[in-house]
């Protein structure tokens, strides 16, 4: 069995009309066995942004500190707001840092600019390889669930109600075929003057 | 060999090789002799089977590995539950699998371990004890059902089966209860649960059994102890199947979601 599924969990992240989603499950479990309902692996990073981060729990927690180590002392030094794609850049190449031992995550970020407030989401393989694409981006134990759903469901230009219905019929129906991901989810829609979050009530076996 | 002085119809994988010659015959001897399974391309699959795993980790023979089943003897017969989820890895493959097999109408078995395995053989049980109904014109008890189940999975140790089964129902004038397993076992006893979520079902199942159970409470100590395992193992879930077998024929209790079971639970506990 994969490191990267020992706890299973998985994240998805959307784009709509100028705004942005991103939803977690809530389980953590060792193998077959669930010791938590109440994990939550998306993290806010600033007021327009959040991070997600599937894969192995030890390491979800230290990337998620080690980031906001660096994140704060950026703000601090530049004292402005970091802007997604460079949270990006600089999640990217601490990944890569780790090159020959890596940290066993998959990393999600959806946001909106501080600025310009347009949409932003991204994902990465566990040594650092962005890929920004114009739709949504899945990571986690039900991948390929996700793929599968995100896909006959996405359309463009989705307003804040319609992309949550979206991304959590995507979410429930994905990880309903995965045995180690579900538990409970949450969903963040990113708006320009608020972020909604919902807990999602799901499948509990 | 002793099994097939017991079922002479059903040849051992040794006997098939030396009873037809030609390979062309043994292609087509399933069509008329329906129990007869082809024997591995190679020689002693006892020892050979296993190397073939060795060094391949991608060959998969079974799926539905991880289950919850229990069954359990109280004074008003025996209860068995089951849950419903079949998974290959971590893919559920499906959510509404039917785990206890009705045998006869006095017969159940639940099936824990590979899919194939255990429906297969569970389909040659039940033609077995038919046969044995026709030919001695009396209902076969279930000493002498889960017997004939026992040979035939002991004469295929260490080939690579894989079951775990809880067969229950009428014996001489009374219910009981039989554990069986792809190693050999055959025993009998009051409590038994198989399968990945069998710690978690164990534990609610021995803190509220005990043999005065009322039959309402026998069936929720079943369904409780099916749904917590479901609600902790990640390989176990879909709805949750309660049976109560008693001396003169079996019943279906209930077939309930987990999801379902889970808000029911929930609202009773902030009660």
């Amino acid at each position: 069995m994969s490191i990267m599924a020992y706890n299973g969990g998985c994240v998805v992240a959307m784009k709509g009309k100028e705004c942005v989603a991103i939803a977690t499950d809530l389980r953590f479990g060792l193998q077959a066995q669930t010791i938590d309902t109440n994990f939550e692996k998306v993290f806010p990073v600033n007021k327009h942004m959040y991070l997600g981060l599937a894969g192995l729990q030890t390491d979800i927690i230290t990337v998620y500190k080690r980031l906001m180590f660096r994140k704060n002392l950026y703000e601090i030094r530049e004292n402005r707001v970091m802007q997604p794609e460079r949270f990006a850049a600089m999640l990217s190449s601490f990944l890569y840092e780790h090159r020959f031992g890596p940290y066993f995550i998959e990393p999600v970020i959806a946001g909106l600019d501080p600025k310009t407030f347009k949409p932003f989401i991204c994902n990465m393989d566990l040594i650092g390889c962005a890929n920004m694409p114009d739709d949504f981006v899945v990571a986690g134990t039900c991948e390929e669930q996700l793929f599968g759903m995100c896909e006959t469901l996405w359309r463009e230009n989705m307003e804040p109600d319609d992309l949550f219905e979206t991304i959590s019929q995507a979410m429930l129906n994905a990880f309903d075929r995965d045995a180690i991901s579900g538990w409970g989810a949450k969903v963040y829609i990113i708006e320009k003057d608020k972020v909604t979050i919902r807990k999602l009530k799901t499948r509990m076996d | 060999m002793a099994l097939n002085d017991i079922l002479k119809h059903m040849p051992s994988v040794g006997d098939m090789l030396s009873d037809y010659k030609s390979t062309e015959e043994m292609d087509f001897i399933n069509l008329s002799q329906n129990k007869v399974l082809s024997a591995p391309p190679y020689s002693n699959p006892v020892e050979n089977l296993a190397k073939l795993h060795e060094n391949n980790d991608n060959i998969k023979i079974n799926f539905d590995h991880g289950t919850t089943t229990l069954g359990f003897i109280y004074q008003g017969g025996v209860v068995l539950a089951v849950d419903s989820r079949a998974t290959g890895g971590q893919y559920i493959g499906s959510q509404s699998v039917r785990k206890v097999v009705e045998i006869n109408d006095l017969l159940l078995g639940t099936l824990a371990g590979g899919a194939a395995d255990c429906t297969y053989w569970y389909r040659v049980l039940t033609s077995e004890c038919r046969l044995y109904e026709l030919r001695n014109k009396k209902k076969i008890s279930l000493a002498a059902a889960t017997k004939i189940m026992n040979n035939i999975i002991y004469s295929y140790k260490n080939s690579g089966l894989s079951m775990g089964m809880i067969l229950a129902g009428g014996d001489m004038n009374q219910v009981s209860l039989y554990y069986l397993d792809s190693d050999g076992t055959r025993t009998m006893g009051k409590v038994f649960s198989v399968g990945s979520g069998s710690i978690f079902a164990y534990g609610v199942l021995d803190s509220g059994y005990k043999w005065e159970l009322t039959d309402e409470q026998a069936y929720e100590l079943g369904r409780r102890s099916i749904y917590h395992a479901t609600h902790r193992d990640a390989y176990s879930g879909g709805t949750v199947r309660v049976y109560h077998v008693k001396k003169d024929g079996w019943n279906l209790i209930s077939e309930e979601d987990c999801l379902d079971l889970h808000r029911r639970y929930e609202a009773e506990k902030k009660k």
